[in-house]
């Protein structure tokens, strides 16, 4: 069903904006590294918010695959920042839930966040080992060598490292999520 | 001696310390003073805009307010720090209601951001602060014959880089200022598939596969990064690559800052040269 004030909630997040510039030329979906893996790839994205396709959009794997290249967003012929759009969408398809389980790039982002969130520094092993543990712990196997190179040449440290004022930073955050949501 | 504020970001102490052992001593040889911002935190990358826009403006703003503090600029080695850091503070210029959102949450570690920080990519500063004319005069073991293709990656040059976003020059040119040949090839701006590598590893592997082999096919002995993602992607993947596609790259991923260290004659272990993944001894043995 179409939503029509789904282009208004894709605009009100920061980067959304400038959205109903795009005069549908492609040359983003042209330019994606990554577009032949999208359900519906970034010039249809584009298309489906100001059609109001907002949850067949946000629980598709489509932005997911935005590898942040930023190729769409030096080339688009009307500045609308494809990328920046692409992270908006996201940014409500986690607000609302509406990601599925074969999505398994925000559990990633979910990961990343909460290291970076617990230490003030992201702790790339921890983050890892999280991550497969919460999707596929055997794809962590077939990952096990090259862990186990890392690890061998001294670039997975096996403690953390923490911030002196980690308090401080979770107050920040803390308020902002109290202030719920940029706006 | 120039000074400036440092933003290691958190892969240079862990998957891409050969990036955080390397900037420092290169940097001291080229009279820069990199002063680590006193208890930086990660700079939310990538990920963090993609869960909570106004959280990771605030975790971004901390280390702005920080760093304003200096009154310095803010340099970074990392590719992913620089345009989350850089967004970050364009983002807070465009959207009043964000700025003052952001205030409102440093307000709670009494931090304040005035938006005065100016946030540098450390290739930037190299090329337009030191300049390839410098670093060349300061060369001691010129690269020779060696045959070094430059791979940008994305966020040195997009969107908002220093450099042309699609056909840049300056990594060329400050390798070429090593003595190295500057091999010429088509991808060199293009996307290794970053942090996909994890939760999409198929597609990632056929991005690598598709640098790697053009790299290889152009001549290139070696490929030199400044990015923590790309250099981990070619690097730490390239068997994952060869196992996938029947492929015998063998073809050593330094960073930038370690191929600069090779030139102006800093030991090898100063520059965590055995730390690479794919070994790059054998190509720089006649260098060191």
């Amino acid at each position: 069903m179409a939503d029509v004030s789904f282009i208004d909630e894709v605009c009100s997040i920061p980067g959304g904006g400038a959205i109903r510039s795009c005069i549908q030329c492609g040359m983003c979906t042209g330019s994606c590294p990554t577009a032949s893996r999208w359900d519906y790839p970034p010039r249809q994205a584009i298309a489906m918010v100001r059609a109001g396709l907002r949850d067949e959009l946000l629980s598709s794997n489509s932005m997911w695959f935005c590898a942040s290249c930023y190729t769409c967003t030096v080339r688009c012929p009307r500045d609308i920042k494809p990328t920046d759009i692409m992270h908006a969408l996201e940014v409500l398809a986690i607000r609302n839930g509406l990601s599925t389980k074969r999505n398994r790039t925000p559990v990633m982002y979910q990961c990343f966040v909460d290291s970076a969130k617990g230490n003030g520094r992201v702790y790339e092993l921890g983050m890892m080992l999280k991550f497969f543990l919460r999707t596929n712990p055997f794809a962590a196997l077939k990952l096990a060598p090259v862990g186990l190179g890392l690890l061998l040449h001294r670039r997975l440290p096996l403690k953390p490292s923490r911030i002196k004022e980690i308090g401080e930073l979770k107050a920040i955050l803390n308020k902002a999520k109290a202030l719920g949501g940029a706006k | 001696m120039k000074n400036y504020s440092y933003f290691p970001g958190c892969s240079a102490e862990a998957t891409a310390s050969p990036l955080g052992l390397s900037v420092l001593p290169v940097a001291k040889e080229l009279d820069m003073d990199l002063i680590e911002l006193e208890d930086w935190n990660c700079c939310g990358s990538s990920p963090y805009g993609s869960v909570d826009k106004l959280e990771a403006a605030c975790i971004a703003a901390r280390n702005l307010a920080l760093a304003e503090k200096t009154g310095l600029d803010l340099v970074t080695p990392c590719s992913n720090c620089f345009v989350t850091l850089h967004g970050a503070n364009v983002y807070l210029k465009e959207y009043p209601t964000l700025k003052e959102q952001v205030s409102e949450a440093l307000a709670m570690a009494s931090l304040d951001y005035k938006g005065r920080v100016r946030v540098r990519h450390l290739v930037e500063v190299l090329y337009s602060d030191i300049t390839p004319e410098v670093i060349r005069a300061k060369v001691t073991k010129s690269l020779k014959r060696l045959r070094v293709a430059s791979y940008y990656g994305c966020q040195l040059v997009r969107p908002d880089g220093f450099d042309d976003p699609e056909s840049p020059h300056s990594l060329d040119e400050l390798v070429a200022s090593l003595g190295a040949d500057v091999v010429s090839w088509q991808l060199k701006a293009h996307c290794c598939g970053s942090s996909l590598v994890m939760p999409e590893q198929e597609v990632a592997l056929e991005l690598i596969n598709k640098l790697l082999r053009n790299a290889q096919e152009n001549g290139a002995q070696c490929l030199v990064t400044p990015c923590p993602l790309c250099q981990i992607n070619l690097d730490a993947y390239q068997s994952q690559v060869n196992r996938r596609f029947k492929t015998k790259y063998n073809l050593p991923v330094l960073f930038l800052t370690q191929l600069v260290g090779v030139a102006l004659g800093i030991k090898p272990d100063a520059l965590g040269l055995s730390r690479n993944i794919v070994s790059p001894m054998r190509v720089l043995a006649p260098y060191l």
